[in-house]
């Protein structure tokens, strides 16, 4: 018997895709199908919402976790959680490009179907407790990935952004699959739950070691750390910036999804060997990716390089954690609390850097001197998100940073006190690049070649304010009250391997 | 009869010319064959790997068809980038792919 309750989130989803599919098909105006969408979306947060109060409602029977399918699919807490961020992150990027759509002639429909796609992988992998599942779900975040970066056809910098985006990704499939053959060859199952209880005598082999190896490096590739992470300003720059916000995002979010499960789940018994991996690639992120933001003058590549800089401090307190051997829960409560907010504060940023440059057709920094002048609105949005990239209370961000300061902190042990150190020095870096924006925006002289008069006149378009208003609130909201982000990641690091096994 | 060990070998050897062909081949359309290779690799593995453990399930080879089924929507998704830049370059170098750097 299936539980339909369980995987009414995904059936939800699926039916909105294939309804924005025929939308397009029998509308002519587009629009309507990016309302579709996010009807869909919303009918979609209904089943998560139930089924994550379950034991508060009446006539609703079951807790979780729920686990299906032989424990390949379980629906637990930290499932449901990420499904929500999935399911906000795509209504957010949908909004943004709605606005960016319509404002020149590109093809709508098709868009919102592959975005919304790609939301629906998001929604499999978070749930997804077996290799197989979990690949595919990642499939379905990638493979709409590279057609949406490539969406400007004529724009050859868009046709560059989606050929680098497409042999990186495909290159990284590659990689992860024949990491999986290998772990299969060794131990003749590919569920988590049987490959956490791997006798000692195989964990051994050294097959075992390479092929996590190569499942490790499929993942950074997708999550964007160091040393694989050239690709990620390019894209941002090269495709159409909503895409760039679902990309650093949703992309990202899909890529510590799978990391984190699969780390976590599968393969807890050889944390000594992933742990040091991630540590590194957590330190190299974070240094790399604020040095180079520093130097950069576009704010689209700027955002590129600070998405590989926080994706370091993401993995910062679970790769700690492992490497020292220390409890694994509260490091990864502490990720997920990096990432939700990470996913709120980014969104808004790409979200403001999108509203500016549909104005000024440019995301040179240079342009944007002097904004207040033209629009104070846009200017304090600049700065309310990108102070909250940087940490500054009250907005989310200081709490991301607090959560996991003090998680690396708790690890103690050498491994714990040294991330602690650099991701402290690193702050001081990022905060040089974030303020240099805020500044460019409030203090500096307006140039010459902007005409102040036309750019007041302009609106930002209803979607986008929606878009900008909604992360607004949350940034705030979630800086003055960190406990409702901290409760949901601690209920999040409920996870379960497979309770049916 | 063949061993385990042929088949790996076969296996590793194929992924390796791929990897190799991905990273040394400048035409898009043959880097493209590459990762088609390197995902054979992983094919022939899961399969091999399959017999070899007499799997009751069949795991590796209804993976197997996941990842043939995978490498054909790669495909597709590739060639219509590919094809989208030779429209507008009439070249599918991807040496000369370098507008955006740093």
């Amino acid at each position: 018997m299936i539980d339909y309750h369980a995987i009414l989130p995904e059936i939800i989803l699926a039916l909105t895709v294939l309804a924005v599919l025929v939308t397009d098909l029998v509308t002519k105006d587009k629009y309507y199908a990016a309302v579709v969408g996010m009807a869909g979306l919303f009918a979609t947060m209904i089943p998560l919402l139930t089924l994550a109060l379950c034991d508060d409602l009446a006539g609703c029977s079951g807790e979780l976790p729920r686990v299906l399918f032989g424990g390949s699919y379980v629906v637990d807490q930290y499932a449901v959680v990420l499904k929500a961020v999935f399911v906000f992150a795509v209504f957010i990027a949908l909004l943004l490009a709605v606005a960016y759509l319509e404002s020149d002639r590109y093809y709508e429909g098709e868009f919102y179907f592959l975005l919304l796609a790609a939301a629906l992988g998001g929604v499999v992998m978070s749930s997804s407790r077996d290799f197989l599942t979990l690949i595919i779900g990642l499939e379905l975040v990638s493979g709409p990935g590279f057609l949406l970066a490539g969406w400007r056809k004529g724009d050859e910098r868009s046709n560059e952004a989606a050929l680098k985006f497409f042999i990186i990704g495909v290159t990284g499939l590659a990689l992860l699959l024949m990491g999986v053959s290998l772990v299969y060859g060794i131990t003749g199952t590919q569920l988590f739950a049987e490959l956490a209880a791997t006798p000692q005598a195989i964990v051994d082999e050294p097959v075992f070691a390479l092929g996590l190896l190569f499942v490790l490096l499929g993942f950074t590739f997708k999550i964007s750390a160091v040393p694989f992470h050239v690709w990620t300003p390019d894209v941002y720059e090269g495709a159409p910036t909503p895409v760039g916000a679902w990309l650093s995002v949703g992309s990202k979010t899909a890529g510590f999804v799978g990391l984190l499960t699969v780390c976590y789940l599968a393969f807890p018994q050889v944390s000594n060997l992933w742990g040091p991996a991630l540590w590194l690639a957590a330190i190299l992120s974070m240094t790399v990716g604020n040095f180079v933001a520093i130097q950069q003058t576009n704010v689209v590549r700027l955002l590129g390089y600070s998405s590989i800089a926080q994706a370091g401090f993401i993995l910062a307190p679970f790769g700690a954690a492992a490497a020292a051997g220390a409890d694994l829960q509260q490091a990864f409560a502490a990720s997920v609390t990096y990432l939700v907010i990470y996913a709120v504060m980014n969104l808004g940023a790409f979200g403001v850097v999108i509203a500016v440059g549909t104005r000024l057709k440019t995301y040179e920094l240079a342009d944007w001197s002097g904004m207040y002048r033209w629009s104070a609105g846009l200017a304090i949005l600049v700065g309310a998100f990108f102070l909250s990239l940087a940490g500054i209370p009250p907005l989310a961000g200081w709490f991301a940073k607090l959560a996991m300061f003090s998680a690396t902190i708790a690890v103690g042990d050498i491994w714990g006190y040294s991330i602690a150190v650099v991701a402290a020095l690193n702050t001081v870096v990022a905060l040089v690049y974030y303020t240099k924006v805020v500044k460019t925006a409030f203090f500096d002289p307006v140039p010459d070649t902007i005409d102040v008069a036309a750019l007041e006149g302009m609106d930002v378009a209803p979607p986008m304010q929606l878009a900008l208003g909604i992360t607004a609130v949350l940034v705030l909201v979630l800086g003055v009250f960190p406990g409702l982000v901290s409760t949901l990641a601690q209920y999040s690091s409920e996870v379960v391997t497979a309770a049916g096994l | 009869m063949m061993t385990i060990i042929q088949w790996i070998l076969l296996g590793a050897a194929l992924f390796s010319v791929g990897l190799y062909g991905v990273l040394t081949r400048r035409n898009a359309v043959l880097v493209l064959a590459s990762v088609e290779i390197m995902l054979a690799a992983v094919n022939i593995n899961l399969v091999a790997f399959d017999t070899y453990l007499s799997d009751p399930a069949y795991t590796g080879q209804i993976f197997a068809l996941f990842v043939i089924a995978l490498a054909a929507a790669e495909v597709g998704v590739g060639i219509a980038i590919i094809l989208m830049i030779f429209r507008n370059r009439h070249s599918v170098d991807v040496d000369e792919l370098d507008l955006m750097r740093y």
